[in-house]
């Protein structure tokens, strides 16, 4: 699904990420570790597209299409979702009028019709339940006074409705105390499928203990230093980054 | 990234959609101003003596005026001798007595602009009096009003048929002598609407009134003066669109709201005239003095203006409250693109105890345009137990707009409780970057960014003018960003 070719990027001119490649399969949980300024949430907002960083070298082809020459909506027509670790706020935009043109958006782009609205309500509905947000959520302006928790409540809620094809979380357990991770990552959980692929990045390991990942990756000094499978996030988790980055220099 | 972003850009011409000329026949007086040109204005309008001495006492204390300069403004100067101050679409000596009568052309502009005035086309619910360059042209659902006794005229017509009417309300909320720009409009004006809403009446329709300008080298004076006697209650709306030319054409209206006991007037405003292109060349001047009085206890007025055109736009629409209990909102929107200035606000003058007032005040400034917010909140000696709430925020796209904020308090009252929240944000790059991740196009994200600012000014806006004001934003701010 996801091709990541030798990529490097620089952001202000420092570089970050130097010869990344992953490789992401249709339905695979892939995660991503790595001490911090590894370069993690560089290559997920390179991924979707964001401002102010530059790719110097390599590609990243997804579904087949040359991802870095598209436009960050356009990313989003193909199926790319980012989970913010700050998600923005955006005052006096409802949250579900935000859902329902980026909804239509894509519907355009794809030369399909607009959804309609009483189905989409009942879509938002189901989605509210499955993340436990009360319907008052979605009336409100988005993310404008939402606690931490509620923040990234809302941004599973905005995947659940959107169904990416590729999900891209950024450190979506930051700030979540241990209820709020539990309904994150049911939430998460809801979500997986056989043509649905994830991307998390995270800093701990206790998120995993709630989604099984297929793939751990370290990522350190902008490369994918080493990969392995869900054990790999326990012993990172016990013995820290020192050792995976003493094997890579040695070897 | 920045290569694909700089596609978006081929929006940046600004489309102002309203800007084409109508070829008419008109009867445009040769520029310049003096007494002999006020008495011709008068005469053509067939006035009553009362009429022209009020004129000319206007005139002669205006040429004793300058022109104000302490608003945060660059004005090029005005030769007040270059300008026409009449010019009137052909037509019989006697005005059309119907809509059979009116020069297609000039259906058909308003037609182009949105604006049917065959009542059977016309919006439900809505009665229109269109006026073009210095004339009405026609006041739609006239008799239906007139069943209600609602009088919705041409001030022409008011100045004649309800002369009792207007020699007591004319001038007494802003009076010639108010300011530089009261004073010219008080001698030169030429038309514009005029209301009476009766005791206890509460107007059957809202009321509109179009204005265009058409004529080349012309100015447009008018003036609206609306009565709402004891317990009755009207919302009115006012549009303005000018076709787009070179050279800067001046607008200098009076609004005169007089609001009696327990009565209140809703007044909406979307000013869309042509704001000048890119460069800055060409545009209207709006100098406007707006004021309402409160006059008796309870009574209530509500402006709300949509502020997207002009290139100079000079107001300050104010509330009197002199009854007790009496309440003044503003709620103002002001775009200002490209070469745009603003420099526009409200005045709350409480006199009356526990009268209360409410601004909000949301600008946004993109391009090379600048901005100012200046209010003047003045609680006096009389007003007991008052409270005044303001909050005035600024919202800046691009490097080189600016946002000013002038608020200016006076309270001579202990018990008043006054407060004022500004605030000045940038649309924010993450927040761009967040609502396009989720697939909206940049365009759109600005848009519902800039719309969601905007939120709370428009929801006081009568429902279809609201959707017509979130349009006119969007066309305003084209390529504001990118």
């Amino acid at each position: 699904m996801l091709n990541i070719d030798n990529l490097h990027a620089t952001a202000a001119d420092t570089k970050i990420l130097k010869g990344l490649n992953l490789s992401i399969g249709t339905g695979e949980v892939h995660a991503i570790m790595g001490p911090n300024g590894s370069g993690k949430s560089t290559l997920a907002h390179v991924l979707a597209g964001r401002d102010g960083y530059e790719v110097t070298d390599g590609s990243v082809t997804f579904l087949d299409s040359e991802l870095l020459d598209m436009l960050p909506e356009e990313r989003a027509w193909h199926g790319i979702f980012l989970g913010f670790q700050y998600p923005i706020e955006i005052p006096g935009v409802n949250n579900t009028y935000l859902l329902k043109a980026a909804l239509n958006a894509r519907q355009k782009f794809h030369g399909e019709p607009e959804i309609d609205a009483a189905q989409f309500l009942r879509v938002i509905k189901d989605k509210a339940r499955l993340m436990q947000m009360e319907q008052s959520f979605l009336n409100r302006s988005v993310n404008e006074g939402f606690s931490g928790g509620e923040k990234k409540r809302n941004e599973i809620f905005q995947m659940a409705v959107l169904e990416p094809r590729l999900a891209i979380l950024d450190e979506t357990d930051s700030g979540l105390d241990i209820d709020a991770l539990k309904i994150v990552a049911a939430g998460i959980n809801a979500l997986r499928s056989e043509d649905r692929s994830f991307l998390i990045v995270t800093h701990y390991q206790r998120l995993l203990d709630y989604i099984e990942p297929d793939v751990v990756h370290v990522l350190a000094g902008g490369q994918i230093i080493k990969s392995g499978d869900k054990s790999l996030a326990l012993e990172l988790e016990a013995r820290g980054y020192d050792w995976v980055l003493e094997e890579t220099s040695s070897a | 990234m920045p290569a694909k972003n700089s596609e978006v850009k081929k929006l940046v011409d600004k489309k102002y959609r309203h800007g084409f000329v109508t070829d008419i026949g008109s009867d445009t007086i040769p520029p310049g101003l003096n007494e002999d040109v006020i008495r011709l204005i008068s005469r053509k309008k067939d006035e009553p003596q009362f009429m022209l001495d009020w004129r000319l006492k206007a005139y002669r204390h205006w040429v004793t005026l300058r022109e104000p300069d302490w608003a945060k403004l660059d004005i090029d100067p005005i030769d007040y001798q270059d300008i026409s101050y009449y010019s009137a679409p052909m037509q019989n000596d006697d005005g059309p007595k119907s809509l059979d009568e009116v020069d297609p052309k000039l259906l058909e502009t308003y037609e182009k602009l949105g604006i049917p005035l065959h009542e059977r086309a016309a919006l439900a619910g809505v009665a229109v009096d269109a006026v073009f360059d210095s004339v009405s042209v026609t006041t739609t659902f006239r008799d239906k009003l007139a069943d209600a006794g609602v009088i919705f005229c041409p001030f022409s017509d008011a100045v004649k048929d309800y002369p009792e009417l207007v020699e007591k309300y004319l001038g007494s909320v802003v009076p010639y002598r108010d300011n530089f720009f009261a004073a010219l409009n008080s001698a030169v004006f030429s038309d514009g609407s005029f209301v009476y809403i009766p005791k206890g009446v509460r107007c059957p329709m809202e009321l509109s009134t179009y204005f265009r300008i058409n004529e080349a080298k012309t100015g447009q004076f008018e003036r609206t003066l609306i009565i709402a006697d004891e317990g009755s209650h009207v919302s009115y709306l006012e549009g303005c669109t000018a076709p787009m030319r070179d050279e800067n054409q001046l607008h200098a209206a009076v609004v005169e709201l007089v609001i009696l006991k327990e009565a209140e007037i809703k007044y909406s405003t979307v000013q869309n005239w042509y704001p000048g292109d890119e460069e800055g060349r060409g545009g209207i001047y709006n100098f406007v003095t707006k004021r309402a009085d409160c006059r008796g206890t309870n009574s209530k007025v509500s402006w709300t203006q949509v502020e997207a055109g002009s290139a100079i736009t000079w107001k300050y629409p104010s509330c009197v409250l002199r009854g007790e209990n009496s309440v003044g909102e503003f709620y103002s929107v002001a775009v200002t693109n490209n070469m745009q200035q603003a420099d526009t606000g409200t005045k709350m003058l409480h006199i009356g105890a526990n009268s209360r007032s409410t601004i909000v005040s949301k600008g946004i400034s993109a391009g090379h345009a600048q901005q100012s917010y200046r209010g003047l909140v003045k609680i006096f000696p009389t007003a007991h137990n008052t409270r005044n709430h303001t909050q005035c925020d600024s919202l800046l796209m691009g490097k080189h707009s600016g946002a000013h904020t002038f608020p200016y308090m006076e309270i001579k009252n202990p018990t008043a409780i006054v407060e004022h929240e500004a605030t000045t944000s940038k649309i924010a790059d993450d927040q761009l970057f967040y609502c396009r991740q989720r697939g909206l196009s940049e365009e759109d994200a600005v848009n519902m960014i800039v719309n969601g600012f905007c939120k709370e000014v428009f929801r006081e806006l009568p429902m279809e003018f609201a959707v017509e004001a979130q349009a006119l934003l969007n066309v305003s701010l084209e390529g504001a960003v990118g």
